[in-house]
């Protein structure tokens, strides 16, 4: 992804990152239960760029890509929606990056959640066309079918520096 | 003589017509020993040199010469004039013969004795009869070494040949692959520059010859068996390229060229060759490529993922400016490194104007490393930065902006070893030490977290330069960080102001006295004013919180004596006031107070005159004042003192341990004798306000509030030096023993059971020392066997510290008291707390018998005790009845967890079969012990593991269900750790393990479900393109 970036965007805008999530005396106590929140589902997201220099190479979330108000999570219903922005209106990588994104839900939440990935409105020229294909189910096994396709997404979701 | 002769031939004629080798050495030996001379040995070699088979004049060579090999050293000077002649001449022989040729020459060059001119002429033949490169591997080095000898003896004969040396050379060198001669290559090459031959028309083609080896791209093979790596051939061929300002013309543009390649690893070597070249060049030879040196270097900084290259280039452009500020200025010529600067800044400059976007980051870093490269630099960077920086942070109101602008201007503050100003030179910053400090305290002022901490970070380094903060300066930076103080909540803003305010007042003490301390101490003791809204406040908004700020940052500041002496008086009449009762103070509070004045008694100097301050005024206080809340005891009526509390008195034993440990011996003594008078007489002369009744028996009182005071004692006597003598010993012990197996209140007797073992451990040995443990010996024993007695635990405990006291030290007896806690590990009641008590015996404890307390601790006791003891425990583990089992795997795990890593790595597969049935134990505690002492030796997994992983597996993942949240978060961790072993061990288990950690992923806790995140993320990887 980042060097998709690179190529299209050499000077990104960069925005700065949430610290990491406070622990809590509830969420060490045994017997209380915690919901999956929105939070959690973010910190998903950006795991694997959690552990790289502060500004190479650049998270999601330093990128605006991912935004922690445009995940939704209801744990009660199973579902999850996740927005997504691309750098650029015009990015090639925003199949991708939905691609991974839903990868990396679909390995890392209970089987039970419906999980949504779309771009966010009126980010990407052809938005509709993403839309469709991250939704489609069957478009999707099939790509992880392809093992080309699906060695840049393990590499995306790999937390080794390629 | 006549047989000796006789005996040479037969062994030539063995050797050359016989085929047997072995021979050569029988003839090296009699030429050593004086047996035949060289002379009769080419005189029975005689004829198979002279024979027309080419085949035989190869044997008859290849004798001499391994005959030369062995016994060079014994040649006289007309013997070596001749052969030299003769193996010249034979160069032009038979190509088979050659190989031996160069063997014989290799060992004559070697001589001392060689005849002037043979040097010369040797290798004159060498370059004009022989083709090195049609050599094989072996010969070729042969050569090498030929050279490397010559070089080291006969450099001016060498150097008399001129450039036909280097031409020689560079012909025999051309197109050499193997690494270990090119080793030698670059020897000779190196040599050939740094010793100052000629070059004159040949430099360009001695660069070709060895330049094309740049970037070396060098794997060993698998067995490795030459030990020769990249890193080496690298170092080796850098020093030759670099060696001399000669190459400049060549190197550079190859290095530009170089830089645009794909590869990583030519990326990094350019730029460290770069970097290392510019210490040697001079201006003169960098100029002409500077222009496009920089851009390389900017854009492999500006667009590199990986650290390695962004801080290679960072490196090489501090090196360049380096270079240029060397230079000699010439009145007619442009300074070069305003030049090169003005390029840099023009490049740089304008990315610091866009504080959010990417590049403003590597451009600062490359403008700090111009600038860290010399003084002068660093004047002529900062002129242009500071302002544009200082004036962008005014113009811009976001608060990222202005952290981004203040971090980047942090990064320019700090001048680095090179550019540090010398003597008379004023700092960079003069100019702009209003601007920079008016920007720091408006940023101090916001209310942004970031922000602030950052501003404290600049304001520390600005305080870390002599002359840069003046005294106003520094009061308004006092006042600032007050204000914090009182008013911050936030955490890491509370953290970053106090090591600011640590490391200013090191520099700058007074301030801190008059300013900062006082107003400290009004808001400690201020009247709590009754607030409506106090339960609508965030938990770290009421006033407990900032009391407990206060406290924290007293500590901090107490960096000088003249601040310790402002600072702990104020800790102190907290201490009192809590005592009393005049305010009140939760035990918290308390608490935090005592782990203040162990922060100050740790940090300060340990002077003479702190030593003083600590035992003349901190310890006598704290004694007092326990001692009275003691004697109070439990106040019916109302107030009683926090003082009595188990929590606080453990928190004053930490102040006293590090007071005392650190006291020089006249002090410790007086401190020594003053505490067991005071213990054992009620000798309360030293105190302050002494108005306690006499003949109080603090370790003889039915009281608990006053026997729990054994802790004070075991503070002040058992952290003293060695060298101090404790007066009353016999006295004191038996008291200590008598309190610790009769009382019956937990503090009590523990604190006089480790006062025991402090003591015991220090003691001299000797028969004295003997008697005394071998009578608490029988006393433990008598009580321990009694099963029906009540004053088992105390035995069990007193045995225990006493265990430990000698397991330090190393004392015989310790195995004796070793077995008796084993055999205890079958009793029916004290078995678990036996199992237990490993962990104390193989941990470090934190206020006895550890090494800041000057204990006798002999290194690697924990390998001693595992390796006399692990056999034990195994034994014990396979002959207990079933349901007794666990006992003793928790005894293991303890002892394992303590071990270092290494010896864990070395122990595991032995114990390997022990800690998976332990695995299986339904007990948690072992459970969670064994999981945490398995993951990392699983991060790093000895090979006896690969035949267990299937039993590894069955019984680790149905812990990731356990009960218990640790166990399942120590289990996933393990799992986690498992998926970084080699794929084809563990691909066969990731269908069953992707299955199992599904169910962990709708754990109902967080945390839990975090780790399982991360181990399928990984187990997902194994077996997949791309993954791993």
């Amino acid at each position: 992804m980042s060097g998709g970036a690179r190529l299209e965007n050499a000077n990104p805008l960069i925005f700065q990152r949430t610290g990491e999530r406070l622990l809590t005396a509830s969420e060490e106590d045994e017997d209380v239960a915690d919901p999956i929140d929105d939070r959690e589902i973010f910190d998903i997201l950006l795991t694997p760029n959690y552990s790289y220099d502060p500004e190479h190479p650049l998270s999601l979330e330093e990128l605006n890509v991912v935004e922690q108000v445009r995940v939704k999570v209801n744990d009660e219903e199973s579902t999850v929606s996740v927005e997504f922005t691309p750098t650029i209106p015009h990015c090639s990588m925003a199949t991708l990056i939905g691609l991974s994104v839903k990868v990396k839900l679909l390995r890392s939440l209970p089987a039970r959640f419906k999980i949504d990935v779309h771009i966010t409105p009126g980010t990407h020229v052809s938005e509709d066309a993403v839309n469709k294909q991250l939704a489609d189910k069957e478009r999707v096994a099939a790509a992880l079918e392809n093992s080309q396709l699906l060695e840049v997404v393990n590499q995306c979701l790999s937390t080794r520096p390629a | 003589m006549a047989a000796d002769s006789i005996r040479l031939l037969d062994l030539v004629g063995d050797f050359v017509t016989g085929q047997v080798d072995s021979k050569a050495t029988d003839v090296a030996n009699g030429v050593k020993s004086g047996q035949f001379s060289i002379l009769q040995l080419v005189e029975a070699l005689g004829l198979s040199l002279t024979s027309s088979e080419s085949q035989t004049r190869g044997r008859g060579v290849q004798l001499l010469s391994q005959v030369l090999e062995e016994c060079y050293t014994s040649l006289s000077e007309r013997e070596v004039e001749v052969l030299v002649a003769f193996y010249e001449n034979r160069l032009k022989d038979h190509y088979a013969i050659t190989p031996h040729v160069l063997h014989g020459l290799k060992a004559l060059a070697k001589c001392t004795v060689l005849p002037k001119g043979s040097a010369v002429s040797i290798l004159k033949s060498l370059f004009q009869d022989v083709h090195v490169q049609s050599l094989m591997l072996a010969e070729r080095s042969c050569v090498y070494n030929i050279l490397i000898s010559l070089m080291e003896s006969r450099e001016e004969e060498l150097k008399g040949l001129g450039p036909d040396f280097v031409f020689g050379f560079v012909q025999a060198v051309d197109g050499e692959r193997d690494p270990r001669n090119l080793l030698l290559a670059f020897q000779i090459a190196r040599n050939i520059i740094h010793r100052g031959y000629n070059l004159s028309q040949f430099t360009e083609e001695l660069f070709e010859v060895t330049s094309c080896y740049f970037p070396i791209d060098f794997t060993p093979p698998p067995n490795d068996p030459h030990g020769i790596t990249q890193e080496e051939l690298i170092q080796a061929l850098r020093a030759v390229l670099t060696g001399t300002a000669q190459f400049a013309e060549f190197l550079l543009p190859l290095i530009i060229e170089k830089l645009d390649s794909d590869m990583q690893n030519a990326k990094v070597d350019s730029l460290q060759t770069l970097a290392a070249c510019a210490s040697v060049y001079g201006h003169k030879e960098l100029s002409d490529f500077l222009p496009s040196l920089w851009s390389s270097i900017r854009r492999e900084v500006f667009q590199t993922a990986s650290e390695s290259v962004e801080s290679a280039g960072l490196s090489a452009l501090r090196a360049l400016t380096s270079c240029l500020c060397r230079s000699v200025l010439t009145s007619n010529s442009e300074d070069s490194l305003h030049v090169f600067l003005d390029l840099v800044l023009k490049d740089c400059q304008h990315h610091l104007c866009e504080p959010d976007l990417k590049l403003v980051w590597p451009s600062a870093k490359l403008l700090q490393a111009a600038s860290g490269a010399s003084y002068r630099a660093s004047l002529i960077v900062t002129a242009v930065v500071l302002p544009t920086l200082l004036e962008q942070y005014s113009s811009r109101t976001q608060c990222a902006q202005r952290r981004t602008l203040l971090e980047v201007v942090q990064g320019f503050i700090q001048p680095t070893a090179s550019s540090w100003p010398a003597e008379g030179e004023e700092t960079v910053l003069q100019p702009f030490r209003k601007s920079l400090c008016s920007v720091v305290f408006s940023a101090l002022a916001e209310s942004n977290a970031s922000l602030q901490i950052t501003a404290a970070k600049v304001l520390t380094k600005l305080g870390q330069q002599p002359g840069v903060l003046a005294q106003p300066d520094v009061e308004m930076a006092v006042d600032h960080l007050s204000r914090l103080v009182l008013e911050e909540h936030d955490a890491k803003v509370s953290l970053a102001v106090a090591e600011c305010a640590g490391s200013l007042s090191r520099l700058h003490p007074a301030p801190f006295a008059s300013r900062m301390i006082p107003k400290l101490k009004q808001e400690i003791f201020s009247e709590p004013t009754v607030r409506e809204d106090d339960f609508d406040l965030l938990p770290g908004q009421s006033r407990d919180a900032g009391r407990q700020r206060c406290i924290m940052a007293l500590a901090s500041v107490s960096t000088q004596p003249s601040l310790v002496r402002e600072s702990a008086p104020v800790l102190l009449q907290m201490l009192a006031a809590a005592h009393t009762g005049s305010r009140i103070f939760s035990v918290e509070e308390v608490v935090s107070v005592c782990c203040s004045l162990q922060r100050i008694a740790d940090q300060t100097p340990n002077t003479e005159e702190m030593g003083h301050f600590f035992h003349d005024v901190v310890i006598p206080r704290l004694l007092t004042l326990s001692l009275h809340a003691a004697l109070q005891g439990e106040n019916e009526s109302g107030h009683s003192s926090p003082l009595i509390e188990e929590a606080v008195l453990s928190a004053i034993v930490p102040v006293i341990n590090t007071a005392c440990a650190a006291l020089q011996t006249e002090l410790a003594t007086t401190m020594a004798a003053q505490a067991v008078y005071l213990f054992l007489d009620g000798d309360v002369s030293f105190l302050p306000e002494n108005d306690c009744p006499s003949k109080i028996q603090l370790l003889r009182s039915q009281s608990w509030t006053q026997s729990q005071l054994v802790c004070l004692l075991m503070a002040c006597v058992c952290s003293l030096p060695h060298s101090v003598d404790i007066p009353e010993f016999d006295r004191l012990l038996g008291q200590l023993e008598e309190l610790s197996c009769t009382s019956t209140h937990p503090f009590s007797y523990t604190s006089a059971a480790k006062c025991f073992a402090g003591l015991i451990n220090k003691r001299a040995a000797g028969q004295t020392l003997d008697g005394v443990l071998e009578k608490t010996l029988r006393r433990i024993s008598v009580t321990l066997d009694n099963q029906s007695s009540a004053q088992r635990i105390q035995a069990f405990n007193l045995l225990v510290w006493m265990t430990k006291a000698l397991l330090l030290r190393y004392h015989p007896l310790s195995a004796v008291l070793t077995d008796k806690v084993f055999s205890l590990m079958s009793d029916c009641l004290l078995a678990s707390q036996a199992a237990d008590c490993f962990e104390l015996l193989m941990s470090d404890s934190p206020d006895v018998l550890n090494r800041s307390c000057h204990a006798d601790v002999r290194i690697m006791y924990r390998q001693r005790f595992f390796a006399e003891n692990s056999g034990k425990i195994v034994q014990g583990f396979n002959c207990a009845e079933q349901g007794k089992k666990s006992v003793y795997l928790k005894a293991l795990s303890h002892i394992v967890n303590n071990l270092p890593r290494q010896v864990q790595l070395t122990e595991l597969p032995s114990l390997l079969p022990v800690l998976l049935e332990a695995l299986s134990c339904p007990d948690q505690v072992v459970q969670l012990s064994t999981l945490c002492c398995l993951q990392p030796a699983l991060l790093d997994p000895p090979p006896a593991l690969s035949t267990q992983l299937e039993a590894l597996f069955s019984r680790l993942l149905p812990l990731t269900a356990s009960p218990s949240m640790k166990v399942r978060i120590a289990s996933l961790r393990c799992v986690h750790a498992l998926s970084q072993l080699p794929e084809h061990m563990v691909l066969p288990f990731r269908a069953q393990v992707l299955r199992a950690l599904a169910s962990p992923l709708d754990d109902k806790k967080r945390l839990v479900r975090k780790e399982a995140v991360l181990a399928r993320g990984e187990w997902f990887l194994i077996g997949s393109p791309g993954g791993r």
